[in-house]
């Protein structure tokens, strides 16, 4: 009976804390803007960001897209033969896939793991280790120091490597569609061309943005609000990550919905 | 002169401080003693800003700090220089600039003085040739130097020694306790200590406060702390297992 009543308590805590939660990353993300738009950015120090993010990610985004291309391929191949007896619109199915939602949802999720775990990881140690009061003690705001370069890397170089990724992807497709299922390549290029927009561009672009903003402000947060040593870290690490990537999965429904409401793809 | 007027700080359900109440007045060092918890990193950080108190008002050079928005916040955390406990220096930067980067932001002296000055800073703590080494390569007292050459760096009014001399060997403390007092004569600055080694404290100090269960119990100069008649002053400065203060052990060991 004990233990009944103490589910109320519980779920209301658990609520409580994610709304408390949901209230600073949003603030977060509001004082990030605002340093922004107050022209405060260490460019120096961001662009040493953007190699992080963009480039040293760029790798594991190629590799994961090229041969997330090819399965496509494969996939889509064996089963519109198992239908129609012919791998037909392999392009499309390969590019539409890709740019709408696998190019921007695979980047994101690689970069939560890469590149949000490492924010947190970094500015958890900072925290614990008391190097973010020693900002302030040296004239320093934390949010302009370290979260602002980190903010525009991210919303810059997600939406760039989420593209890099749509391209590798469909040359991985072409390779399976021409040497597998013996497609020409002009007829797999004009699958994708004769059916996909520029606003099918826009709209992986357009979630790729939005994820990045996402996974940079979640990681940021969980860092900045870490306490109880190696421990802390750990689990701010965690969190920040697995919070990434569920927001991830989740708002790419939502986002899809309004998109396609608003006609962008 | 900073002044802390009832101030209460609680951490969830735990009630930290409990109405502190205390003067530091100008070119003094004043060193605050008490058991490992007790409050005294917590106070510091009270007083710079670092914290905010549930009550009370803390005001430095005649401005109640507790209730400034951040930039002006920001203007008073630039009077102080605060040493951390584990240094607190990036880990990212080398030495030098650990030790230019308070002097980059507050924009206190000309860019092309910057370099010189944090030769000037290192040397003044005894290190040279380090400037280019990253924290991962220097020895725990030479991080708590480096952290001390930075928080000097900008010509602070006021210094903040957190626990300077834990986890030092008796030499290094020692060194660490003359370059407290060499500093405090040298630059003529007010100077707050936070400290549990009774013979930093005694060295290093014109007047001594303890806190005690989130309230200041006692202060006075050295040789009043170490003759005071208060018997929780007295366990503590005699460093005694047997007395008031409990630590809730296990009786039977």
């Amino acid at each position: 009976m004990k233990r009944i009543k103490k589910v109320p308590h519980f779920i209301g805590n658990g609520l409580l804390n994610t709304a408390e939660g949901i209230g600073k990353a949003g603030y977060l993300l509001f004082q990030t803007v605002y340093w922004i738009g107050r022209g405060f950015v260490d460019w120096k120090n961001t662009v040493a960001q953007m190699v992080e993010v963009g480039w040293m990610s760029f790798p594991v985004i190629a590799l994961t897209s090229f041969f997330t291309g090819m399965v496509l391929a494969l996939q889509s191949g064996q089963s519109f033969k198992n239908v129609f007896n012919e791998p037909v619109f392999i392009g499309t199915v390969v590019g539409f896939s890709l740019v709408k939602e696998l190019g921007p949802v695979l980047t994101s999720i690689v970069i939560s793991g890469r590149v949000g775990a490492s924010i947190a990881a970094e500015l958890g140690t900072m925290k614990v280790t008391e190097q973010l009061d020693a900002l302030y003690t040296l004239g320093t705001n934390p949010v302009r120091y370290l979260a602002v370069p980190r903010f525009i890397a991210c919303v810059t170089m997600v939406p760039m490597l989420s593209i890099m990724s749509n391209i590798i992807g469909i040359f991985g497709g072409l390779l399976v569609s021409v040497y597998k299922w013996g497609i020409p390549s002009t007829i797999y290029w004009d699958d994708i061309f004769n059916f996909m927009d520029v606003g099918d561009f826009f709209h992986g672009v357009i979630k790729s943005f939005i994820f990045a903003a996402f996974i940079v402000i979640t990681s940021i947060h969980k860092g900045f609000e870490c306490e109880g040593g190696a421990e802390g870290v750990g689990k701010a690490t965690t969190s920040a990550v697995m919070i990434s990537m569920v927001m991830i999965l989740v708002s790419d429904y939502f986002l899809t919905y309004l998109l396609v409401l608003l006609r962008i793809g | 002169m900073i002044k802390v007027s009832g101030v209460h700080k609680k951490f969830k359900s735990k009630q930290v401080l409990r109405g502190v109440d205390l003067e530091i007045r100008d070119a003094e060092t004043l060193t605050i003693i008490g058991g490992s918890g007790c409050g005294k990193s917590v106070l510091l950080k009270n007083i710079i800003g670092l914290l905010k108190p549930e009550e009370g008002e803390i005001f430095v050079d005649g401005k109640e700090t507790t209730r400034l928005d951040e930039s002006d916040l920001l203007e008073v955390q630039k009077k102080f220089g605060y040493l951390f406990q584990g240094a607190a220096l990036f880990d990212s930067l080398t030495v030098g600039e650990n030790v230019a980067f308070g002097l980059n932001n507050m924009k206190t002296i000309p860019p092309n003085e910057i370099g010189k000055r944090v030769l000037e800073c290192l040397a003044m703590v005894g290190l040279k040739g380090v400037e280019n080494l990253k924290p991962a390569e220097l020895s725990g007292g030479m991080k708590k130097r480096v952290g001390l050459a930075r928080a000097i760096a900008h010509k602070p009014e006021y210094i903040m020694y957190d626990e300077p001399t834990t986890g030092l060997d008796p030499i290094m403390a020692d060194v660490i306790n003359d370059l407290i007092i060499h500093l405090q004569k040298q630059l003529g600055v007010t100077s707050i200590v936070v400290t549990h080694d009774m013979k930093s404290a005694y060295k290093v100090s014109n007047r001594i406060a303890m806190l005690y269960e989130g309230k200041i119990i006692g202060a006075g100069s050295p040789d009043e702390i170490k003759n005071s008649k208060d018997a929780v002053v007295h366990q503590f400065v005699e460093g005694l297992s047997q007395g008031p203060i409990t630590l809730n052990l296990d009786k039977n060991f």
